[in-house]
C-alpha cells in the first residue's frame, strides 16, 4: 500500500513558509500520496507546489489548541503514515499537542527521514547537535518535527484543493496579538558583514572586540540566543530559531558552539568562519573556516590584521 | 497562585559524550546529568510568579541522579515543595515520561499553572508540556517567554522568529511549555543550599501505574557524520589572522 | 575519574557576622580606633561608600543592614591592603569582610551574571570557566617533561604539586604550568599532581562571600588528599596558597605548604647555575596581594629574578606592601562588567601605566590573575608600547638551558 504522508503547512505575515516548502520536497521522497494540511486562507494552497492535494480549513485560530484539535480530527479521519511538522517556536508546540491527543510520537529535530522497508526513520540532531540518533516510529500515525534546512524548497505544480471542516473545542487559548520587537539601530538581515557572539565571549564587556572587528570589516555585531538572554544585545540582533534568518557574505562567529538552534539562522551565509576553543565544536561542521582557539585573542588580532590590509 | 514546576536532569553537554558499546545509548560512565536548562527557566518564572502574586511553588520530579541536589536548590530560590516521584521503570523516553509525571501531578492538583520547559535536549518522541495538557486535558501554549497572571486567565507571551512575539490569554488552570524566564535564573549562595539540606524534607510519592510501551526504535546514536568540515587555520593569533586576511581579500570580502 | 563535589553538611561551626564579636577575632573588632587608613589606602577607597572603618561602626552600632544593602562590598577586590596597613592588626580581608560580604550577596536583589557563572561552574565543573573537569589535566600532553598523575600511579610523592585552575585551563596559564614543570624537573625534585581530581581552592569565591561553595570544595579536596602520601603541598595558585594556610586548618589539613615562587627560591644556589641564557631586559616586578601583603613574600621573588643572567630590576612607584592590586582577587576577576558599568577605572589598568612609567621590557608576576588583567591592559593602556608580562616562573624556565 502506497503510504500518505502529510505536510503540516505553516504561514507567517501572510504567505507559506519556506519550511513548509522544504517539507514538501522531503515528503515526496518518502513515497505514496503527498498532501498538505492548511489551516488558513485557502488562496496560499497554490503556493504549496509539488503537494498532491491540500486540506484547507480556514478560520482555525492561530494557537497551538485549535491547530491540534484540527490535526487531530483530520489525522483520525483520514489515516495518514506520518505528518510532518516544521521543527520551528511557530509549529512545534501545536505538532507535540496533535501527536499527545493522537498518542502517536511526535519525532523532533529530524534533519533527515528515509522509508526503511515501509518504516521511517528520522535522522535526529540531540544533545545540541553533539550526537544524531537515527529514531524509527514503531507505530503509525507518527508525527516528524522537521527541521528547517532538510531540503531545498518543493518544485512543481499547484495541487489540487479539497476544503475539510473540522470542529474546534471552545477556546481555552485566545490569540491577542503580535508584539514587534522594537526598531534596532540595525537590520542584520540586510548586512553583508555580520560579526557574531556567544558565551565564548563571557563578558559584556568583550562585546567591544566584537565591535572592533565588526567595525574593522565595515559590518554588524549579532549574536546567539544566550548573549541577547543576558541583555548584551537586543533582540534584534538575535540569529537563530527564535531571531532572525541572515544571508551575509560574510559571517565570522565568536565563541558559539554551532546548535542547531542558531545554525538555523544561517543557512543562507556565503562564507562562514568559526573561532572557538573546542575543536570537537559542531559549530566546525558547518563554517567553511576555523580556527581553534580564544575568541578574545582572535578577535584583536583579526581587527589588527585587517586594518593593516586595508 | 498555585504552581507546579516539572523539572528533569538531563546529560550534561559541557563534557564529551560518549556512546555506549551498544551503538544506541550514552556511555554512563563519564555522563553527568545537569537540570535541563529550559526548566531551570520554568522555575525561575514560577518564582518569579509567586514573588508578584503570592501562592506556593512546588517542584515535581522523577527520580535521578542528582535530583536531590537540584531539589535543594529549588526550594532555596524559593519552592516551597518538592515532591519526588520514585520507583519509575528504567528506559522511559520523553513521551513515557511525561504521562508518568502527568499522572502524579493529577494527584497534587488543584494548581493554577503547571510550568516546565518547552523542550529539552533529550527529547526524542515528544514535548512533556503537551503531554503532560493533553492527559490532565488542560489549555497549553509552548515557546513562553512571559507569564502574567490575576485572575481567571493568564497573558503569556509566546516567542516566534525574527525576535516577534504573540500574545495568547490562557483560560487557568494551564500548562505552559517555557522557553526562556523573564529574568535569567537567579544565583542562591550554596550556604543557604546547605541550609535547606539540613532543614526541608523531599515527599516522595510512587510512580502510578504502568509506563506506555514507547514508540520509537533508537536504532543508532553516533557523532555526527560531517560532509564537510571546516578547514581549520592554525597557529598563533597573529598568524592565523593573518592568513584569514588573504583569504578574506582573494575573495573581495575586504 | 573526577568525582562531583557532592553538597555536603557544612563541616563545622564557622565564624557568622551573629557570633562575630563574641570570638577572640571578634573583640580584636571591637578595637577599631576609626583612624580611617584603611579607607585611604583602599584601591577602590574613593568610591566605596562603607569602608572598612564604618563597616565597623555601622557593625557595633547595630546598623549593618544599611551596609548590606548598599552593595558598597561588591567593590572590595580583596587585595589586603587595608588589612596590611590596619595599626590595630584586625583581620579585616582575611575575616571580617567575606563576612558581611557573604551577608550581602543573601540580600543581593541579582547576583552579576558573570558572578554567578563562576560561581556555578565551580561547584559544578570545579573551575570557574566552566571547562570539563576531565580536560584539567591535558595542558600535561605538551608540558615537555614527565609529570606524574597520582590517581593513575598512586605510589607516595615528595612534594604534590596543586596546580590550581587558570594554570590548568587558561592558556597563559598553562605556559606557567610548562615553566613549573620544567623547573622541578631541573632541579630533580619528585612531584605528583592530582590531575582531574584536583578542584579549585575557591579562596577567590570564599572572599567574595561563598563560604558555603568553599566549604564544600575544601571538604572535596581534603577528601582526595587523603587519599594519597606525599611529604608537601605546592601550589602555583597564590589564592589557593591562602587557602591551605590560613582556612584547610580548620578540617584537618596540616601538611607543610608552599607556594612555587618562595619555593624556587629556597633552591636558589641549586638554580642559579643552572640559568643560562641571558635574558637582557629590565624587569619590573609588581608584588601580587597574596604573596606579597598577605604572606611577606617580598625579597623570594626579587632573589630569583636577580638569579637570571642579564637582567635589571626596576622597582615601580607602589611597590612591596604598596603595592597595588590587579583587581583580580575576591571575585573581581568575575566582575570588570560591573565595575566598569559602575565608570570604575580598572587596577589593572591603573597598575600597567606604573609598570609603563617604569620603562622595564617586562612587567613580572607570580600569580595567575594577573598575566591575562595586565596583558588586556597593556593593549587598552600601553600606547602600542612591547611591554610583555611574563610569570616568575617562566622568566626561570625560559633562562634555563635547554
Amino acid at each position: 500500500m502506497p503510504s500518505n504522508i502529510w505536510v503540516l503547512a505553516e504561514t507567517w505575515r501572510g504567505q507559506v513558509t519556506e519550511t513548509t516548502l522544504e517539507l514538501l520536497t522531503l515528503g515526496r521522497e518518502l513515497g505514496g500520496k503527498l498532501e498538505v494540511v492548511l489551516l488558513g486562507n485557502k488562496s496560499l494552497a497554490a503556493s504549496l507546489v509539488g503537494a498532491d492535494n491540500v486540506l484547507c480549513a480556514e478560520n482555525v485560530a492561530p494557537t497551538p489548541e485549535a491547530v491540534a484539535a484540527a490535526l487531530t480530527q483530520l489525522v483520525k479521519e483520514r489515516q495518514p503514515q506520518a505528518v510532518l511538522v516544521p521543527w520551528t517556536n511557530l509549529s512545534m508546540d501545536a505538532g507535540a499537542l496533535a501527536a499527545a491527543q493522537l498518542n502517536a510520537p511526535f519525532i523532533g529535530g529530524c534533519k533527515d527521514i528515509k522509508a526503511d522497508a515501509g518504516t521511517l526513520v528520522a535522522q535526529c540532531v540531540v544533545y545540541g547537535g553533539k550526537l544524531e540518533a537515527a529514531v524509527a516510529a514503531t507505530t503509525t500515525p507518527a508525527l516528524f518535527g522537521v527541521l528547517p534546512g532538510a531540503r531545498a524548497a518543493s518544485s512543481g505544480n499547484a495541487p489540487a484543493v479539497t476544503d475539510v471542516t473540522v470542529t474546534l473545542p471552545e477556546a481555552k487559548v485566545k490569540f491577542t496579538k503580535y508584539l514587534e520587537p522594537e526598531a534596532g539601530d540595525v537590520d542584520i538581515t540586510q548586512q553583508n558583514v555580520l560579526v557574531a557572539v556567544g558565551r565564548g565571549i563571557q563578558t559584556k564587556d568583550n562585546m567591544e572586540l566584537a565591535n572592533d572587528l565588526a567595525a574593522a570589516l565595515g559590518g554588524a555585531v549579532c549574536g546567539s540566543r544566550p548573549v541577547i538572554d543576558q541583555g548584551w544585545l537586543p533582540l534584534s540582533r538575535q540569529v537563530g530559531k527564535s531571531g532572525m534568518q541572515v544571508k551575509p557574505k560574510l559571517y565570522v562567529m565568536l565563541g558559539i558552539s554551532g546548535a542547531p538552534e542558531h545554525v538555523e539562522g544561517i543557512k543562507g551565509a556565503q562564507l562562514i568562519v568559526a573561532v572557538n576553543t573546542d575543536a570537537a565544536a559542531p559549530v566546525f561542521n558547518v563554517a567553511h573556516y576555523g580556527i581553534v582557539g580564544d575568541a578574545l585573542e582572535i578577535a584583536p588580532a583579526l581587527t589588527d590584521a585587517v586594518k593593516a590590509k586595508k | 497562585m498555585n504552581i507546579l514546576v516539572l523539572l528533569k536532569m538531563v546529560p550534561d553537554v559541557v563534557e564529551e559524550l560518549e556512546v555506549a558499546g551498544d551503538g544506541k545509548s550514552l556511555d554512563a560512565s563519564f555522563l553527568r546529568t545537569i537540570i535541563n536548562e529550559r526548566d531551570d527557566h520554568a522555575l525561575e518564572q514560577a518564582i518569579l510568579l509567586k514573588e508578584r502574586h503570592g501562592g506556593k511553588v512546588t517542584v515535581v520530579a522523577l527520580d535521578a541522579p542528582d535530583i536531590d541536589d537540584t531539589f535543594f536548590t529549588a526550594i532555596a530560590k524559593g519552592a516551597d515543595r518538592a515532591v519526588k516521584i520514585t520507583d519509575a521503570p528504567e528506559g522511559l523516553t520523553t513521551q513515557s515520561a511525561a504521562r508518568l509525571c502527568a499522572e502524579a501531578i493529577a494527584g497534587l492538583l488543584p494548581a493554577d499553572l503547571i510550568l516546565t520547559g518547552v523542550q529539552a535536549l533529550d527529547d526524542l518522541d515528544g514535548l512533556s508540556a503537551a503531554l503532560i495538557a493533553q492527559q490532565l486535558n488542560f489549555p497549553y501554549v509552548g515557546v513562553v517567554t512571559a507569564v502574567s497572571a490575576g485572575g481567571p486567565t493568564a497573558t503569556v507571551l509566546k516567542e516566534f522568529a525574527g525576535g516577534v512575539r504573540g500574545e495568547f490569554a490562557v483560560t487557568l488552570p494551564a500548562v505552559l511549555g517555557v522557553q526562556a524566564a523573564e529574568k535569567p535564573p537567579r544565583y542562591v549562595p550554596i550556604a543557604k543550599v546547605r541550609a535547606v539540606m539540613k532543614t526541608s524534607k523531599i515527599e516522595t510519592v510512587s510512580a502510578p501505574g504502568e509506563a506506555a510501551a514507547a514508540q520509537i526504535d533508537v536504532r543508532q546514536l553516533a557523532k555526527p557524520v560531517v560532509s564537510s568540515h571546516a578547514e581549520m587555520l592554525d597557529g598563533s593569533p597573529e598568524e592565523v589572522a593573518g592568513k584569514l586576511v588573504e583569504l578574506l581579500a582573494q575573495r573581495g570580502l575586504l | 575519574m573526577s568525582e562531583s563535589a557532592v553538597l555536603t553538611e557544612p563541616s563545622q561551626c564557622e565564624l557568622t557576622l551573629d557570633n562575630l564579636l563574641e570570638s577572640a577575632e571578634g573583640q580584636k573588632v571591637l578595637t577599631c580606633m576609626q583612624c580611617g587608613t584603611c579607607a585611604g589606602t583602599c584601591p577602590y577607597g574613593d568610591v566605596t561608600e562603607y569602608p572598612p572603618r564604618r563597616i565597623i561602626g555601622m557593625l557595633k552600632a547595630g546598623e549593618l543592614d544599611t551596609v548590606l544593602r548598599s552593595g558598597s562590598l561588591l567593590n572590595c577586590v580583596a587585595c589586603y591592603a587595608c588589612m596590611a596597613k590596619c595599626p590595630r592588626g584586625i583581620q579585616l580581608t582575611e575575616v571580617l569582610l567575606p563576612l558581611v560580604k557573604e551577608r550581602t550577596f543573601a540580600q543581593l536583589p541579582e547576583v552579576p551574571a558573570e558572578l554567578q557563572k563562576a560561581l556555578q561552574n565551580t561547584l559544578r565543573y570545579g573551575n570557574p570557566m566552566g571547562e570539563s573537569p576531565r580536560k584539567r589535566a591535558d595542558w600535561v600532553k605538551t608540558a615537555g617533561v614527565p609529570i606524574r598523575i597520582l590517581h593513575q600511579d598512586p605510589r607516595p610523592t615528595d612534594v604534590l604539586w596543586f596546580v590550581e585552575c587558570y594554570t590548568s585551563y587558561h592558556p597563559r596559564g598553562q605556559d606557567n604550568s610548562r615553566a613549573t614543570a620544567k623547573l622541578l624537573h631541573a632541579l630533580g625534585i619528585d612531584f605528583a599532581i592530582l590531575g582531574n581530581e584536583e578542584k579549585c581552592a575557591t579562596e577567590c569565591a570564599r572572599l567574595v562571600g561563598e563560604a558555603g561553595l568553599f566549604d564544600t570544595l575544601m571538604d572535596y579536596n581534603m577528601k582526595v588528599f587523603g587519599k594519597y602520601q606525599f611529604k608537601r603541598i605546592l601550589t602555583s595558585g597564590a589564592h589557593a596558597y591562602d587557602a591551605f594556610k590560613y582556612r584547610y586548618g580548620s578540617i584537618g589539613f596540616d601538611y607543610p605548604l608552599e607556594h612555587t615562587t618562595p619555593f624556587f627560591a629556597q633552591y636558589h644556589k641549586q638554580l642559579k647555575p643552572k640559568l643560562m641564557k641571558k635574558l637582557d631586559c629590565t624587569i619590573t616586578y609588581h608584588d601580587s596581594c597574596c604573596l606579597g601583603r598577605h604572606n611577606d613574600f617580598y625579597d623570594e621573588p626579587r632573589l630569583l629574578l636577580q638569579a637570571i643572567p642579564g637582567v635589571k630590576l626596576v622597582e615601580m612607584e607602589h611597590n612591596r606592601v604598596n603595592s597595588i592590586c590587579c583587581g583580580g582577587g575576591g571575585g573581581g576577576m568575575w566582575l570588570d562588567t560591573y565595575y566598569k558599568a559602575k565608570g570604575y577605572e580598572r587596577l589593572s589598568e591603573r597598575r600597567v601605566k606604573e609598570a609603563l612609567a617604569t620603562g622595564a621590557d617586562v612587567l613580572a608576576v607570580s600569580c595567575p590573575y594577573e598575566v591575562s588583567r595586565f596583558e588586556d591592559a597593556i593593549k587598552t593602556v600601553g600606547g602600542g608600547s612591547k611591554m610583555i608580562v611574563r610569570d616568575v616562573v617562566e622568566l626561570l624556565a625560559e633562562s634555563l638551558e635547554a
